[in-house]
């Protein structure tokens, strides 16, 4: 199963994130685990400054932005 | 083409009178908001093509370990051509001061990031021409460098939140981005939506306090009290800029309205910075880093830069 980590101090654009993820993988039929990491220290172990950020089974695949769709189907499928 | 829209709602889908007040604040309304949202969505999308945007990433890798002036030089620069939304303030300030990046620098950045931006400037390149939109962008870059250097005056790295010291940045994540022709339509597309999506709001409301002050405040009534003669509109300005947020292109159509009316160019330029850089929501997103007096002193800072550029402009002018 894949694991997701939606890295973000809780703005509006985290949240977004975190949903597109969770609708993407429903749409799927993939059982993924995400968690939402509002730690300061935890985010930027990751190497991550502008957020939101994502990282897949522990590697950042993406930051700064909301991720594209097709982008995310990509992650949650392979 | 825009004041036409304008004209021709206004005046004759609505039937209202050109000079009655209501014409002339529905005219520049429609005008207004035809101009700014099609230049902004055509800028942010040619800057998405070109993928100009840097991320703070590589501003940090940039700026680390370069001497002083160097450093704030690099730091005034990437703050004027990336926009990052403020919610990225925490994260960014804490990365800057754990690669060991002088404070005042940092101060320089975040300074300049709100306040300039190329999607401003080329908006206000449109709305208000090249020259004012010159003279905005340096006041900008002049006001952070300098606005940076006097916070590290003050040694303020006393004020830091003691786990911000603690916290170890992992290595930069670096992740490779599409460089085709549809990759790079597809990331611009996003910019578009996100940054139209994040800010339609402000602009739309500056366009309205725009609208009503180009309609319904009398021009004698502007010349006589903020024609420029008068030193206290400057700081008056400032204050009343201090609670009032707006994003960078929302505060331009006030002051398009501002100046047709004969507002002082140093009086308006004082205000839309105070509007665009000073903003109690991203001092409440900074209270997280660094303590009160610290932020006190960063808002006074700021306050006293403005109200000098304001000043300086009004007596060249």
């Amino acid at each position: 199963m894949k694991t997701f980590k939606v890295l973000g101090g809780g703005c509006r654009n985290c949240e977004v994130t975190a949903n597109v993820i969770t609708q993407a993988a429903r749409e799927a039929g993939v059982d993924i685990t995400l968690e939402k990491v509002t730690d300061m220290a935890e985010i930027l172990g990751y190497g991550v400054m502008s957020t939101p950020g994502v990282v897949l089974d522990g590697k950042v695949v993406h930051a700064g932005g909301i991720p594209a769709p097709d982008q995310v189907r990509a992650w949650v499928r392979d | 083409m825009f004041e036409r829209l304008g004209n021709l709602v206004a005046f004759q889908l609505f039937g209202l009178d050109p000079a009655s007040h209501a014409g002339a604040a529905v005219q520049f309304f429609v005008m207004d908001v035809a101009k700014i949202f099609v230049l902004l969505v055509a800028v942010i999308y040619v800057m998405g093509l070109l993928r100009a945007m840097l991320s703070p990433e590589r501003v940090r890798a940039f700026v680390r370990d370069r001497p002083d002036w160097q450093a704030r030089g690099m730091a005034v620069t990437l703050g004027a051509v990336t926009p990052f939304c403020s919610c990225s303030s925490v994260p960014l300030f804490i990365g800057f001061v754990e690669a060991g990046i002088p404070l005042g620098v940092t101060f320089s950045f975040l300074i300049a990031s709100p306040m300039i931006n190329e999607v401003a400037a080329v908006i206000l390149v449109g709305i208000l021409g090249w020259q004012l939109a010159a003279l905005y962008v340096v006041a900008g870059l002049l006001v952070a460098w300098f606005g940076g250097m006097a916070m590290q005056a003050f040694r303020p790295e006393r004020w830091v939140e003691d786990y911000v010291w603690k916290i170890h940045m992992g290595e930069a994540a670096t992740i490779e981005p599409d460089t085709s022709l549809l990759g790079r339509h597809r990331y611009a597309v996003g910019e578009v939506k996100e940054i139209v999506g994040r800010i339609w709001r402000w602009v739309l409301i500056g366009i309205a306090v725009g609208a009503l002050f180009h309609g319904f405040v009398p021009a004698a009534w502007v010349t006589a009290h903020l024609g420029g003669d008068d030193w206290s509109t400057v700081p008056a300005a400032v204050l009343l800029g201090i609670p009032l947020y707006s994003n960078a292109t929302g505060i331009i159509p006030v002051a398009e309205a501002m100046l047709s009316k004969g507002v002082a160019v140093g009086t308006t330029l004082a205000l839309m910075m105070s509007v665009a850089a000073l903003s109690l929501p991203e001092m409440l997103i900074l209270r997280k880093v660094i303590r009160w007096p610290a932020l006190a002193l960063f808002a006074g800072v700021l306050a006293v830069a403005f109200t000098l550029v304001g000043w300086g402009f009004n007596l060249i002018h």
